[in-house]
């Protein structure tokens, strides 16, 4: 059983958004206040844990699992790993692409964790959940006596905020079941137009907050290189500044609350309003037209 | 062919014995393609050996007859033992159909569970739909007092949050408010039966309970958790000797009157079972008993957590009993009664009058792990010597348990255990170092047919013989029947291999 102390919070976002860079980035803010931090990496790929570990990727609990047979051969020790400050670190692993099932792999390795005594103290633990939330294992993390907030990563691309959508659709449908709640969204800058106003709007819409906005500083890349968070590698930057600003705002949030997703249409309206499509009249000679099409016409 | 005639129509076990089955299998033969009965013969031969043995014993990714059950099935029998409970499997109907007709085809009796139907679109879309509509249906059809909910692999696989879904169907109106629904999560690719059983009850106990015991107020009971007890006279003995003793106890998960029901001619869909208002004042007795360790685990973890003394006693031969009721005396203050010193007495004169009949027999036996230490228990104490043992859902505290044990007589310390092997390695086990004796459920009785090591049928399932689930093995009642079993299917097969006349009826005699 998870001591209810716990302040369990989850990571959930578009593929490729930088989940992972932004929560390792923001754990390692939170261990820099003296937090104990345990991350539970629940993506196949295991990459949740490389830059606290300075590894490539960390055994996980599945890997071990497969080779002896069964996940009770499996000792603690042998996927709880301490990384950067302490933060523990642990990997659930999966199935390889196109056979098995991610899903039950996360389960397995929750149900692992829990059993073997891993959930105790400690002030943070911090799911990094691969995509959104589509199947029973990827909701795992936010079942009753999980994870109670959800940090939504997300951009001003259209499509990172489709995902940010439908993760609230997610999360509205065990917030009345469970005690899960949003605790805001996270801007990792693309650089689109009107970012900051739309991620805000959008937030709002979603009856919450955009709780940082992060902007994209070629830094980030030097220090994942070198398999490194940036506060670690560049301590003084102001990047590193950003991520610890992100891990204070997280620690001190109390604004949690249950989110009002809206529809396709909703949110390609917003879009408009933000000048970023046209209305639907405005841009019909545009769509299913190539860029050399268009400029024909 | 030969069924025209009603009035002799042939049980299958004969109908196939007909000359017109007999010549057609023949005929077939000619189709079937098979090796001649020569190379059968050989390589039949051959799996009896050493070499096959080795072959046997590197096998890895085959299982052939395990000696245990799926966690639902542990699972569904803990919940039959309550009050007006129905016992509901969230997964697929035909899983369902094997546990009930697993249980009726031991227990000769009706067995109520339900289960939510899941099929391939649930299986897509996730089954919180089945579990609303089948709980309303099987609270307005069946009016259980308690819905007990469990799983099949397919919920577990496709990750379907029980608790999430119990809610939203009490939001929905499909069982009251406040009606319990205790649920387990019980994927039948991890653990056993023995875990199933644990979770459920552990899950029923908590639903029931308040999460904290009120004040220092005790009920004066002693709990008692059977396990996953499939003998039905079990039960009845504990309830026997707890009133012979006049201590007051709360024995949880009693099916005893659910699967061993009176024919009254009226059809009763809840004929017994713990009282609800029992069970959920199990926090407040004072020291709970499991009479089995490995089903019981979490649930004793649970109750150490409620502040509340707990132990295992299994009441299995004179050690076991004699501990039993001291166990009983030493919480309750109450003396052991003179009418249990005589039973005692009458189990060890059995015991001797057998005793030379059973002593330095070599017995392979199987079954789960609390019956195996029960069994190897009352083996030693009548000098019987355990050889192969064999625990299909075995663990690490187990095999160190038994081992301790069989190293405490010398008529153990030969025995090998054989943790997570199945009954295709115990073939071997029989063929290889032949003992006296086999002890296990119906399944041995394929062991019999190809190694003819005599069978005592101890355990579950048994479906090939009748009411043996009515007796007990525990107290020192149990202890004679257990004696009984096996001495006699020693002294049965002592006259099978001594019967034909002028060769080896020499000691054909009537008095063993």
């Amino acid at each position: 059983m998870t001591e209810p102390s716990i302040r369990q919070i989850a990571f959930y976002g578009k593929g490729g958004i930088g989940k992972s860079t932004t929560s390792q980035n923001t754990i390692a803010g939170l261990a820099e206040f003296g937090d104990r931090i345990m991350i539970v990496g629940c993506d196949p790929k295991a990459d949740s844990t490389r830059l606290m570990l300075h590894s490539k990727a960390q055994t996980t609990v599945l890997h071990l699992a497969a080779e002896r047979g069964a996940v009770e051969d499996v000792e603690l020790e042998e996927v709880l790993l301490e990384g950067y400050k302490g933060v523990k670190c642990v990997e659930s692993g999966g199935p390889e692409p196109g056979v098995g099932c991610a899903g039950r792999g996360i389960i397995t390795a929750i149900n692992f964790l829990e059993e073997n005594g891993a959930y105790e103290d400690l002030d943070f633990v911090s799911y990094d959940v691969l995509g959104d939330v589509v199947c029973g294992g990827f909701a795992m993390p936010i079942r009753e006596g999980k994870a109670q907030e959800i940090y939504i990563v997300t951009s001003g691309e259209m499509m990172a905020m489709y995902a940010a959508n439908n993760i609230a659709r997610g999360i509205l449908k065990y917030a009345h079941s469970g005690g899960v709640r949003l605790g805001g969204l996270i801007c990792n800058s693309r650089q689109c137009d009107r970012e900051l106003e739309l991620i805000e709007t959008l937030a709002k819409r979603l009856n919450t907050q955009m709780i940082h906005f992060v902007p994209r500083d070629n830094i980030v890349q030097h220090a994942e290189l070198r398999r490194m968070t940036v506060i670690e590698y560049a301590p003084e930057s102001n990047q590193a500044q950003e991520y610890r600003s992100l891990a204070r705002k997280i620690k001190d949030n109390t604004n949690l609350t249950v989110p009002t997703p809206i529809t396709m249409d909703e949110l390609e309206d917003l879009l408009v309003e933000f000048g970023i499509l046209g209305d639907d009249s405005a841009i019909q000679h545009l769509i299913g037209k190539t860029a050399a099409e268009v400029a024909v016409v | 062919m030969a069924q025209n005639d009603i009035n002799k129509i042939k049980d299958h076990a004969e109908l196939f014995h007909q000359s017109e089955y007999q010549e057609l299998f023949a005929e077939k033969k000619q189709f079937e393609g098979g090796h001649s009965p020569e190379e059968v013969e050989r390589v039949a031969e051959w799996t009896k050996g050493w070499e096959y043995r080795e072959k046997n014993f590197n096998r890895e990714a085959l299982t052939v007859n395990p000696a245990k059950a799926c966690q639902p099935l542990g699972a569904i029998l803990a919940a039959s033992g309550f009050e007006g409970t129905l016992p509901f499997v969230h997964g697929s109907q035909g899983c369902v159909a094997y546990f009930r007709s697993h249980f009726t085809r031991h227990f000769k009796e009706p067995f109520s569970t339900v289960s939510s139907s899941m099929t391939e679109d649930a299986a897509v879309f996730g089954g919180q739909n089945n579990m609303i509509e089948g709980l309303a249906n099987s609270y307005k059809l069946y009016q259980p007092k308690m819905i007990a909910v469990s799983t099949t692999c397919m919920a577990e696989v496709i990750g379907d949050d029980l608790q999430a879904f119990i809610t939203n169907a009490k939001h929905a109106d499909a069982v009251p408010h406040d009606f319990p629904v205790p649920y387990a999560h019980t994927p039948s690719f991890v653990g056993s039966h023995i875990t199933g059983y644990d979770e459920m009850l552990k899950n029923i106990l908590t639903t029931l309970n308040p999460t904290k015991p009120t004040g220092s107020w005790r009920n004066g009971k002693i709990n008692i958790i059977p396990g996953f007890e499939t003998y039905v006279g079990n039960l009845r003995e504990v309830k026997r000797i707890a009133k012979a003793m006049d201590v007051e106890i709360n024995l949880l998960a009693d099916n005893s009157d659910v699967l061993d029901s009176p024919n009254t001619g009226t059809y009763q869909m809840y004929p017994g079972g713990t009282p609800l208002a029992d069970a959920a004042d199990t926090i407040h007795g004072e020291a709970t008993i499991a009479l089995q360790a490995y089903s019981t685990v979490r649930t004793r973890k649970m109750i150490t957590g409620w502040g509340q003394p707990n132990q295992v006693v299994r009441p299995i031969g004179i050690r076991g009993t004699d501990e039993f009721l001291m166990k009983l005396s030493a919480l309750s203050g109450k003396p052991i009664p003179a009418e249990l010193e005589a039973e005692r007495g009458r189990a060890v004169d059995a015991l001797t009058d057998s005793q030379a009949w059973l002593h330095g027999k070599r017995v392979a036996l199987y079954g789960d792990p609390d019956l195996v230490i029960g069994l190897v228990q009352f083996l030693l104490e009548v000098g019987a010597e355990p050889v192969h043992i064999v625990v299909s859902n075995s663990n690490d505290d187990f095999e160190t348990e038994l081992r301790a044990l069989l190293d405490s007589s010398p008529a153990g310390s030969g025995a090998t255990i054989w943790g997570g092997k199945d009954l295709w390695h115990m073939r071997s086990l029989l063929f290889t170092e032949p003992v006296d004796l086999l002890i296990g459920n119906s399944y041995g009785k394929y062991l019999w047919r190809d190694t003819k090591t005599p069978l005592v049928r101890i355990g579950y399932p048994i479906f090939d013989r009748h009411h043996l689930h009515r007796y007990s093995t525990y107290g020192y009642q149990g202890a004679i029947n257990l004696l009984n079993w096996i001495v006699n299917a020693l002294l049965d097969e002592l006259d099978r291999n001594t019967i034909v006349p002028a060769k080896t009826d020499i000691s054909y005699d009537l008095i063993r």
